[in-house]
């Protein structure tokens, strides 16, 4: 199926809670979504025999100049067609449904968009840091980040 | 092999060499050392190919330990982070004395390609442990690596054993007056 | 010299009957540095936690703040091992972003150095693995003929393991007069020793005994938390990204796609992810062969190459089929010469999450198997 068709599948499912469609090659196209309905939205993508997204690719954060955004690549084995959602949040609030029950390997991506972006993933079962020590302050891949003087005694610019 | 050269000596016959008692031990220590087993980042995997058959590292008398207690000496091969920084600050105080470092790859001499702009990379690994010899290259040839076990192997003939202790408080006021920044 | 102390967690509360056994980040059987915490009830593991970030070299961080060309040798030592395999997708999505075409030849060198690598993967895994299980000379023959490809790579880009050879556009430089010549003697020699590995180790039955039935992991499981690469063609599915979903010229070549079929265990157990990576490389042999076939003899490798590569803005993710899996890189550009968002998408990074669910249940000395059979190098596991 195109992008078009999956993007019309969902929208007649769930309304107002599905963007506008975004195409310009050479990028990629992709829709975004509100956060309240992600779950749900995935779910549907999973589950439905014409779409079976079985396979979730990439989860990654991006850090814009006044929200925080999640982007979610998706993939099926088997009808060999992608999907990309993005979800966008305040960076007072950036409060994210966790959708790591849907697909297993959203586990340890969530983990890493917490870790260096601060994106709280709601339902996660283990949401602490994985790559930083767990004593870590600050999200280092914000744009405003800067890199503490030391850190157990150590120093750490040049 | 300093010592063992002595047997052509016309002077010395007979196979008796007169020297030093440190001169003997040295070359003892320094013909065996043996490394604990620590790789970090792509220079170990030069490390590898250096105990691999085609440059053979274990002719050296140098053979791998696991554990921190037996080791002579560490080879820091690879990046250095900061939570792995306090690691290896354990492991260097479980070795035993006498006990060397030697600081291999770009990453570990200073930083490597990652000075700049890492948050989380300690920018040398001689800020937390004193390093006896530094390998430059990113990664370095094994010939490299090889050339400086054989400093490394130079500097422990030419190393004091019977005034241990004056020198070892040398060295530490050494590393204090380095690391003051 | 104080004493350091550190903070760290741990995280399931034990049973008292249960031994918590940490296999700390320096070990010799862990590949690279890597904390696993094992919980045991006597020598039966209950339950693996993986701790990482060890290596952690802000990369993201860093490509923010260079230019698209300086990003190269960072991408290069994510994946140490297979570096050339690692520039390829990016260097195709920054291309795919510009419009550029680059010219046949560069096509050809690029899939036989990404081949080529391929192999010399392979077969630091297959030695590694060996030498989890307790077989030393595998891993010196394998190094043995790892050598002659370094050596082919150094006389073509200057570097034995990390290269910053593939540019934005082109090639760095061309290669010398003689590389067909050595690159298909090099073939002969990778078949030659792969025929004595299969039978000194492969089908040993000391090593199938220590490695089928064991780790094992169902197609639906791999798919479902990601897995890519052998890891998941071990597990019978017939899927790779070489052949669905072609990019560059691999729809040139006529290659198979070797899955794990239960030969002498079960479907999905460390065997099958072991001889996946065995025929990979007869395969890769045969890529070769057909490549160097069909190169040109002229062309430029450096014609394509822009001045000033400043994409438009917009965004990208192109992935590509390493050794080790899908390695994909999530580019997001706003129009200037240094990209606003880098990401990489490691395969070990998702294929080590999958550790926990299929070691639950066999002995401690299994683990270590599994844990080489999974076939991580933590470089890109932490970016």
């Amino acid at each position: 199926m195109t992008f078009e068709e999956i993007y019309k599948v969902i929208k007649e499912k769930f309304g107002d809670y599905v963007g506008e469609l975004v195409n310009n090659p050479p990028s990629d196209a992709f829709v975004e979504v509100s956060a309240e309905k992600l779950f749900d939205i995935c779910l549907e993508l999973r589950d439905n025999p014409e779409l079976d997204f079985d396979y979730l690719m990439c989860l990654s954060g991006v850090d814009l100049p006044e929200n925080l955004q999640v982007v979610y690549h998706l993939y099926s084995m088997r009808k060999k067609h992608k999907f990309v959602l993005k979800v966008t949040v305040p960076k007072e609030n950036p409060k994210v449904p966790s959708i790591e029950r849907i697909w297993r390997s959203a586990d340890w991506h969530e983990r890493e968009a917490y870790d260096l972006f601060g994106v709280i993933f709601e339902g996660h079962h283990n949401l602490i840091r994985i790559l930083l020590p767990y004593d870590w302050e600050g999200y280092p891949l914000r744009k405003d980040y800067k890199e503490p003087e030391t850190y157990h005694g150590m120093k750490v610019p040049y | 092999m300093g010592i063992l050269n002595r047997l052509d000596n016309p002077y010395e016959v007979g196979g008796i060499i007169l020297g030093t008692l440190e001169d003997i031990l040295n070359w003892g220590r320094s013909k065996s050392d043996w490394y604990l087993h620590f790789g970090l980042a792509c220079c170990a995997i030069e490390f590898m190919s250096m105990n691999a058959s085609h440059f053979d590292f274990m002719r050296f008398g140098i053979i791998p330990r696991a554990t921190p207690r037996q080791a002579d000496f560490i080879m820091i091969t690879g990046t250095v982070t900061l939570k792995m920084a306090e690691r290896i600050k354990v492991l260097w105080e479980q070795m035993a004395e006498p006990k060397y470092c030697i600081s291999v790859g770009s990453c570990a001499n200073s930083g490597g390609p990652y000075w700049q702009y890492g948050y989380h990379v300690l920018k040398g690994v001689d800020r937390i442990i004193p390093v006896h010899v530094y390998v430059p290259g990113c990664p370095p040839r094994p010939e490299a690596m090889e050339e400086g076990m054989m400093k490394l192997q130079k500097m422990i003939d030419q190393q004091a054993i019977f005034r241990k202790r004056q020198k070892l408080a040398e060295e530490e006021k050494l590393f204090a007056l380095q690391n003051k920044g | 010299m104080a004493t350091t102390k550190f903070i760290d967690i741990s995280f399931s509360k034990i049973e008292s009957d249960r031994m918590r056994l940490n296999v700390g980040p320096q070990h010799p059987s862990t590949h690279g540095v890597l904390r696993l915490e094992v919980e045991l009830d006597g020598e039966v593991v209950t339950n693996v936690i993986p701790h990482i970030g060890y290596l952690h070299r802000c990369f993201e961080k860093i490509a923010e703040n260079m230019n698209y060309q300086q990003v190269i040798p960072y991408v290069d030592r994510m994946d140490y091992i297979s570096s050339m395999n690692n520039e390829l997708p990016y260097v195709m999505a920054v291309e795919k972003l510009l419009g550029i075409k680059v010219p046949e030849k560069v096509e050809y060198i690029r899939v036989i150095m990404a081949e080529l690598n391929r192999i010399a993967n392979h077969q630091i895994a297959v030695a590694t693995f060996g030498l989890d299980a307790g077989a030393f000379t595998p891993f010196l023959y394998l190094f043995r003929d790892r050598e002659y490809i370094l050596w082919i790579f150094e006389k073509a880009t200057g570097g034995r393991l990390l290269f910053n050879y593939f540019w934005i556009g082109g090639l760095a430089n061309d290669v010398y007069p003689t590389f067909k010549e050595d690159v298909l003697n090099i073939v002969k020699q990778v078949r030659k020793t792969n025929k004595e590995i299969e039978e000194l180790l492969i089908y040993n039955k000391i090593f199938i005994d220590r490695t089928a039935n064991i780790g094992i992991l169902p197609a639906d499981v791999a798919i479902n938390y990601g897995c890519s690469g052998p890891v998941l063609r071990g597990s019978g599915v017939k899927f790779d990204l070489r052949k669905d979903e072609p990019y560059s010229i691999y729809d040139r070549f006529d290659f198979d796609i070797p899955i794990g079929t239960g030969e002498v265990g079960t479907v999905g157990d460390c065997w099958d992810r072991n001889i996946v990576r065995m025929r990979e490389m007869e395969q890769s042999c045969r890529i070769i062969e057909q490549a160097i076939a069909q190169m040109p003899e002229s062309g430029d490798v450096q014609s394509a190459i822009p001045k000033k590569i400043r994409p438009p803005k917009g965004e990208i993710y192109f992935r590509a089929e390493n050794p080790k899996g899908e390695l994909g890189f999530y580019i997001i550009s706003d129009g200037k010469d240094k990209p606003y968002r880098v990401k990489g998408r490691a395969p070990s990074f998702v294929n080590l999450s999958v550790l926990p669910e299929i070691s639950k249940g066999y002995l401690f000395a299994d683990l270590i198997v599994i844990l080489g059979s999974i076939d991580i190098v933590l470089g890109e596991i932490d970016r």
